[in-house]
């Protein structure tokens, strides 16, 4: 589904993705883990079509499709999903509002019937409840005043509604409670099929716990310095990333799954 | 960005420069003598001092040359007649369902205007020029507001040059359920000049209503309306007060609410200008007694060709009143917003609380927005805050929308509509806020629900914004 081959990304002149590699098939749940300030952000945003970051080398294969020279929206509408690690405010925007806005655009765009505002109610609150989510807060404004959690849930929330075909989770489970945690993963979960994948972004195990990754893959550097199956992470946990990011330093060989 | 100024405010103009100006006041016989005596005080006051120009504080960001090109005259009784074949289908719909009275060229025109049902018991509607022909205590007492000065020409030369308008009298303790509205609408019309509407509200004690005035111009011509809307609340009264500006594109559109509040009495104005190639909306406010409260609200939308200039004067003459004011701009293209807002807290008005707030949007690196929030302070214990903010849209928010599959265009008219539906939202839910928020939508900024109110927008249809924007 998604081939990223030896991408070169930079922000305000400066480099900080230094030839990435990774590729995920149809079907399948990848961890990505590293340190703070690894890159793993700068990768979530470059797969969304973020503005300011440049894409200096490389490329982003999309089932087969050139994903750098398609804009956010048309990527969207391709069935990519971002969950930020900072989900924005949009005062004066109701999220309910929001919601609708965004899936009638990629609706219209898959040239579907739009969803009237009755179906859309319901199929909004069929989802919030799987996200233990307050309707209430479905009638503030876009993450306006949401708590840390709150903002997390609504990533999930969307990711819902929207029903991505990759999604791209950037530490959505960072910040929440043990049972929105479990809610985060039930939801990744809900959504998992042979034709839709999931790249997740954490520091934490647990998450990894409930999801199962079929490959974890470590981030350092700008690249990805060692892949592994679902025990990489318990591995990583127990040692941290001291040396792994040292390529020719490794503790551990690279294991079987491939990084390519 | 922010000036203050420690003089005391000016209702009398700095000398004026403008060319010498004739202004016609001749007698009306039919007019009770007091009226002509004002008329004629005030067309002298227009010749001494001459129109504003960019060198009067007030008006230093609007040029009112062009509309000067148009004769200062009324329109000759013969083009009134044809007010009423204007097509009713030109008028806001659907009714607010009370009073409705509409004003062309200046003109009541009897035929598109109705009552709306029985008038409610302590309330009176006129036609101003039919007041006009009796003497009316109300009437001469609304003249002699300005009998020492005038703050500049426009507002002199309504009271030297109104033909008609509306005298509405709350009788004390009447209750007006129904909004009592006023649309002003331009037409072209064989030698049509300046019109100069001109209404008078005055309220008795514990007396309530709500006013709407909306301005409509047609789509083509240029026509120079220079309305005043002259407010007297007694104790305890409460006056809902929105203004719609809508004129039409070629047109200049000068309106002033002009309000006096006594003890316990409360104001609420909220205005939304979209249209005129120049619309400026004064609002001048003495809180005149005790208790007095006093809200402003203002979104203008502002597009390429379009100057919209908003003076605000809010006098804290008396202790222990509270005013709050929240302006908003959206600019686009090489549009020209303006927010002058002047708070005067004046000797004594101890107990003052008072709020001032200005946030612009810009669209455009060709857009502007001059926004000059003052606050004059001579009394003690007063509670006086004002900010100003210009910014453009967050893009960190426009990307957001655009990740989850909202076109550009549309993301910017979502955002934008976030922006303006804190004012929106002050038009309450009903009618008139259905009439603002289309006059709104098409200004082609915003994407709002189908028939979205407030929250209600969220079970609305979705509408699609126009891209692009003006
Ligand atoms: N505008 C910028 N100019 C220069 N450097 C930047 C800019 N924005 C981000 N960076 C840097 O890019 C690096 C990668 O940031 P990124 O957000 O991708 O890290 P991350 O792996 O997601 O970290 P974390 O685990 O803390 O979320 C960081 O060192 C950061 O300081
Ligand atoms: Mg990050």
């Amino acid at each position: 589904m998604l081939v990223v081959d030896d991408l070169h990304a930079s922000i305000g002149g400066t480099e900080i993705l230094h030839g990435l590699s990774l590729e995920i098939g149809d079907g399948e749940i990848h961890a990505v883990m590293g340190p703070n300030g690894s890159g793993k952000s700068t990768l979530a945003h470059v797969l969304a079509g973020r503005d300011p970051y440049q894409v200096t080398a490389g490329r982003v294969l999309y089932d087969g499709a050139d994903l750098l020279a398609m804009t956010p929206e048309e990527r969207a509408a391709a069935g990519v999903f971002l969950g930020f690690q900072h989900p924005v405010e949009i005062p004066g925007v109701p999220t309910m509002y929001f919601l609708r806005t965004a899936l009638n655009a990629l609706r219209r765009a898959r040239h579907h019937e739009e969803l009237g505002p009755v179906e859309f109610l319901a199929l909004v609150d069929a989802k919030r409840r799987l996200v233990d989510m307050d309707r209430s807060l479905l009638d503030r404004a876009v993450n306006d005043g949401f708590s840390g959690g709150e903002r997390k849930r609504n990533e999930i929330l969307q990711m819902l509604v929207l029903e991505p075909r990759l999604a791209v989770l950037d530490e959505t489970d960072s910040g929440l409670d043990i049972d929105a945690l479990r809610v985060v993963a039930a939801g990744v979960r809900s959504l998992r099929a042979p034709h839709r994948s999931a790249v997740v972004i954490t520091h934490h195990r647990r998450l990894l716990d409930h999801l199962v990754p079929d490959q974890v893959h470590v981030l350092a550097g700008g690249r990805i310095v060692r892949s592994g199956g679902a025990d990489l992470a318990a591995e990583l946990e127990a040692h941290g990333y001291a040396g792994v990011h040292e390529p020719g330093a490794e503790p551990h060989p690279v294991s079987t799954a491939t990084a390519r | 960005m922010t000036a203050t100024s420690r003089s005391v405010p000016a209702r009398t103009p700095p000398s004026g420069t403008a060319g010498a100006v004739a202004v016609d006041a001749p007698d009306r016989p039919w007019e009770p003598r007091w009226l002509n005596v004002a008329r004629r005080r005030a067309a002298a006051w227009v010749e001494a001092h001459g129109f504003p120009t960019v060198k009067h504080e007030d008006w230093r960001y609007t040029k009112i040359d062009a509309a000067l090109a148009v004769p200062l005259a009324a329109p000759p009784q013969g083009a009134v007649g044809d007010v009423d074949t204007l097509a009713l289908a030109d008028l806001p719909t659907p009714p607010l369902g009370g009073v409705r009275v509409v004003v062309v060229n200046g003109r009541v025109a009897a035929g598109l205007s109705s009552t709306g049902g029985a008038l409610a018991p302590g309330m009176r509607v006129e036609p101003l020029a039919d007041a006009l022909h009796k003497s009316q205590g109300s009437l001469e007492q609304a003249w002699g507001w300005h009998a020492d000065g005038y703050a500049h020409a426009l507002r002199a030369l309504n009271d030297a040059a109104t033909l008609d308008g509306v005298l509405i009298e709350l009788a004390a303790g009447a209750l007006v359920e129904d909004p009592i509205e006023i649309v002003y609408a331009s037409v072209p019309a064989p030698g049509a000049g300046w019109s100069h509407p001109r209404v008078v509200v005055v309220a008795g004690a514990g007396a309530r209503a709500t006013l709407v005035e909306t301005y409509l111009s047609g789509p083509s011509g240029s026509s120079v309306t220079n309305a005043v809307t002259q407010v007297h609340l007694g104790q305890g009264a409460e006056l809902e007060h929105c203004v719609l500006q809508g004129a039409g594109m070629d047109s200049f559109c000068f309106s002033s609410l002009e309000a006096r509040l006594a003890r316990g009495s409360r104001l609420s104005s909220r205005l939304l200008a979209t249209g005129g190639r120049v619309g400026r909306h004064e609002v001048d406010v003495v809180l005149a007694d005790e208790g007095a409260e006093l809200s402003l609200d203002g979104l203008f939308l502002t597009g390429a060709g379009q100057h919209h200039d908003n003076p605000v004067l809010v006098d804290h003459a008396a202790p222990s009143c509270t005013s709050r004011q929240l302006y908003k701009g959206v600019v686009s293209g090489d549009g020209h917003g303006v927010f002058n807002g002047h708070i005067v807290v004046r000797p004594g008005a101890d107990g003052t609380d008072a709020a001032q707030v200005n946030k612009n949007l810009l669209l455009s690196d060709r857009a502007e927005v001059d926004t000059r929030p003052r606050l004059e302070i001579n009394a003690d214990e007063v509670a006086c805050s004002h900010g100003a903010a210009v910014g453009q849209l967050d893009p960190d928010a426009l990307f957001y929308l655009r990740s989850r599959g909202v076109s550009e265009g549309e993301a910017r008219a979502v955002l934008v509509s976030g922006f303006a539906r804190e004012v929106l939202d002050r038009f309450g839910r009903g009618s008139i806020r259905g009439r603002a928020e289309e006059l709104a939508m098409a200004a082609g900024l915003l994407a709002l629900g189908e028939d979205g109110h407030g929250d209600d927008a969220v079970t609305a249809g979705l509408a699609r914004a126009r891209p692009g924007g003006r």
